[in-house]
């Protein structure tokens, strides 16, 4: 898979709600070469404050265009909410191993789709290349925080939410919502933190369930060089940024 | 319009171009092709290599930090074999000097036996001695914080290879100079200077280190003008040429380095934030020779006005 460094325009900046938005960039190589679970790498100051680049999951492509969802949550992504549209930034992308979507569909199981948070993201891009009407579970703190619920639908895939707080939903985690409505022959896609993540490894690992997790975590270069982001798996140490941040939730060790 | 000379020489190594990248931010260079024609870098330092293959630290091994970045990956590596049977052939192909960068895990004797096993490759354009790198646990010193270590273990593998020696200091030190001196005397062809700054950074909620391992190496811009200060000072005491490094970040970061006494530079921290940097640098460097009508690079080298 080849990586490309662009300076790519804006062509949208969106508030979403709150401190949610949604942005696209012009780049024509990486949209016609990104598949879901893929990252870009965004540099967003060409001075050194922040100095490194902040790796965010590809939440859809269009044509020429590739769309991301982010959360106004520090340095890097203060910034990044004030670039406007006609701006340009220099990203790198598509990075990384992205979700399998031939293995697990082949088998005719049920297809589902499992966010907590900001996982939404790369799963509506992974929802809009798997074509069958998926289930997709998504967990979020309150209702304020739920994001993309009305795009799923319009794909055909039926949704269902939990909220912390239940003031949306099911009330608790969305892992026990996995567990209440999982089927005799399904498959797993999650995006989430680390702790979400690793239950779904369990479930699917006490009920012999394909699954496939998308790791979150922090990157220094993003493209395999400096071994800052590696975790454990059953053939040792990987980087989440080149063999992720995709993995078989069988493959590794929590 | 005249043509500047940039072609720089260290121990026996001809480089086309004094712009190299340096151990450890630069993979094994494949990670960097698609971001740059690696064929145009002076010379590449690979990721340290032990002998056996080592796991590194704990996560997380990386954080940001004003102006720079925190990391201790503790040395994670294939091992020499791994390196030599997976690694090598495509730096091989590069066409550019390839400079081995290795480390003992427990014993110096380690050393002997790693640059014996480089030795009989012809494609090893040189050994760098990494004895300066700061995460490394359970050491109480670093045998660059100490210039009878430096000497020892310099001069043994001296002894056994006629390839270009490079020895890479550390800046946690009283006085690098005397190290440099060390090195020198021993037989090094050349000192590399600066490691990372042994540094930590504390998450105030957890009230923990950012780095698991609790300490670790500072690099970046922020280390530049620790680094640039070093290479003036070891300048002075030796005699041999200087490979520069510390938070080189573009063509003045570069040409900082080169006016203090550096004979080439290495570009770290940067290769992570813009891979293709070191190719800016190096037509940066061209640029300036041109404009300040010098026909050769090596005529700024410690041309430092004071």
């Amino acid at each position: 898979m080849k990586n490309f460094q662009l300076k790519a325009k804006i062509l949208a900046q969106t508030k979403i709600k709150d401190n949610y938005w949604h942005c696209e960039f012009s780049a024509p190589q990486i949209a016609k070469n990104a598949l879901p679970g893929q990252f870009i790498n965004i540099r967003v100051s060409a001075n050194f404050d922040p100095l490194l680049r902040r790796p965010i999951s590809l939440h859809g492509v269009s044509a020429a265009k590739v769309k991301i969802v982010y959360e106004v949550v520090g340095k890097a992504t203060e910034i990044l909410v004030r670039k406007k549209k006609g701006e340009f930034l220099d990203i790198i992308g598509p990075l990384g191993n992205g979700f399998d979507l031939g293995m697990q569909k082949a088998e005719g199981r049920r297809q589902i789709l499992v966010a907590g948070g900001m996982g939404v993201a790369p799963l509506m891009f992974l929802a809009e290349k798997l074509k069958v009407p998926s289930l997709v579970l998504i967990g979020a703190k309150t209702k304020k925080d739920l994001l993309c619920v009305q795009e799923f639908k319009k794909l055909g895939c039926s949704v269902k939410i939990s909220t912390d707080d239940g003031s949306l939903g099911f009330k608790g985690r969305v892992t026990e919502l996995l567990r209440n409505n999982l089927t005799k022959s399904c498959a797993l896609y999650a995006c989430g933190l680390k702790p979400m993540l690793k239950v779904i490894s369990d479930i699917a690992n006490e009920y012999n369930i394909p699954a496939q997790v998308s790791l979150e975590e922090h990157m220094s270069c993003g493209i395999g060089a400096c071994l800052g982001c590696v975790v454990k798996t059953k053939e040792g140490l990987k980087r989440v940024c080149q063999e992720g941040p995709v993995f078989k939730a069988q493959d590794l060790i929590w | 319009m005249m043509k500047p000379k940039i072609s720089v020489e260290i121990g026996k190594l001809k480089l086309n171009n004094p712009v190299m990248v340096a151990s450890g931010t630069f993979g094994y260079a494949e990670e960097f092709k698609d971001f740059m024609d690696v064929k145009k870098l002076g010379a590449i330092v690979t990721k340290t290599l032990t002998l056996k293959p080592r796991k590194g630290n704990p996560m997380p091994r990386t954080c940001e930090t004003a102006a720079g970045m925190l990391n201790s990956i503790g040395l994670e590596n294939p091992g020499l074999a791994i390196f030599i049977r997976e690694k090598l052939p495509f730096l091989k192909k590069t066409g550019v000097p390839i400079i081995i960068s290795v480390a003992s895990e427990e014993k110096p004797e380690e050393f002997l036996e790693l640059v014996a096993q480089l030795n009989i490759i012809e494609e090893v354009a040189a050994i760098e001695l990494n004895i300066s790198c700061p995460n490394i646990q359970g050491k109480e010193s670093l045998i660059a914080q100490d210039p009878a270590a430096t000497y020892k273990i310099v001069q043994e593998v001296r002894k056994i290879t006629g390839k270009t020696l490079i020895t890479k200091l550390s800046p946690n030190v009283t006085s690098i100079g005397d190290i440099a001196q060390a090195a020198e005397d021993a037989g090094s062809d050349a000192v590399a200077l600066i490691n990372t700054l042994s540094a930590m950074s504390i998450d105030v909620d957890k009230r923990r280190p950012k780095i698991a391992a609790g300490i670790a190496g500072l690099s970046g811009p922020a280390i530049r003008p620790v680094a640039v200060k070093m290479v003036w000072e070891v300048f002075n005491k030796v005699k041999i040429p200087i490979i520069g490094m510390g938070g080189i970040m573009d063509t003045a970061s570069a040409l900082e380095f080169i006016i203090a006494g550096a004979s080439a530079v290495s570009v770290g921290t940067a290769n992570f934030i813009n891979p293709g940097v070191s190719l800016e640098i190096i037509a940066g460097l061209k640029e300036y020779l041109v404009k300040n009508k010098i026909s050769d690079i090596r005529e700024l080298m410690g041309a430092l006005k004071i």
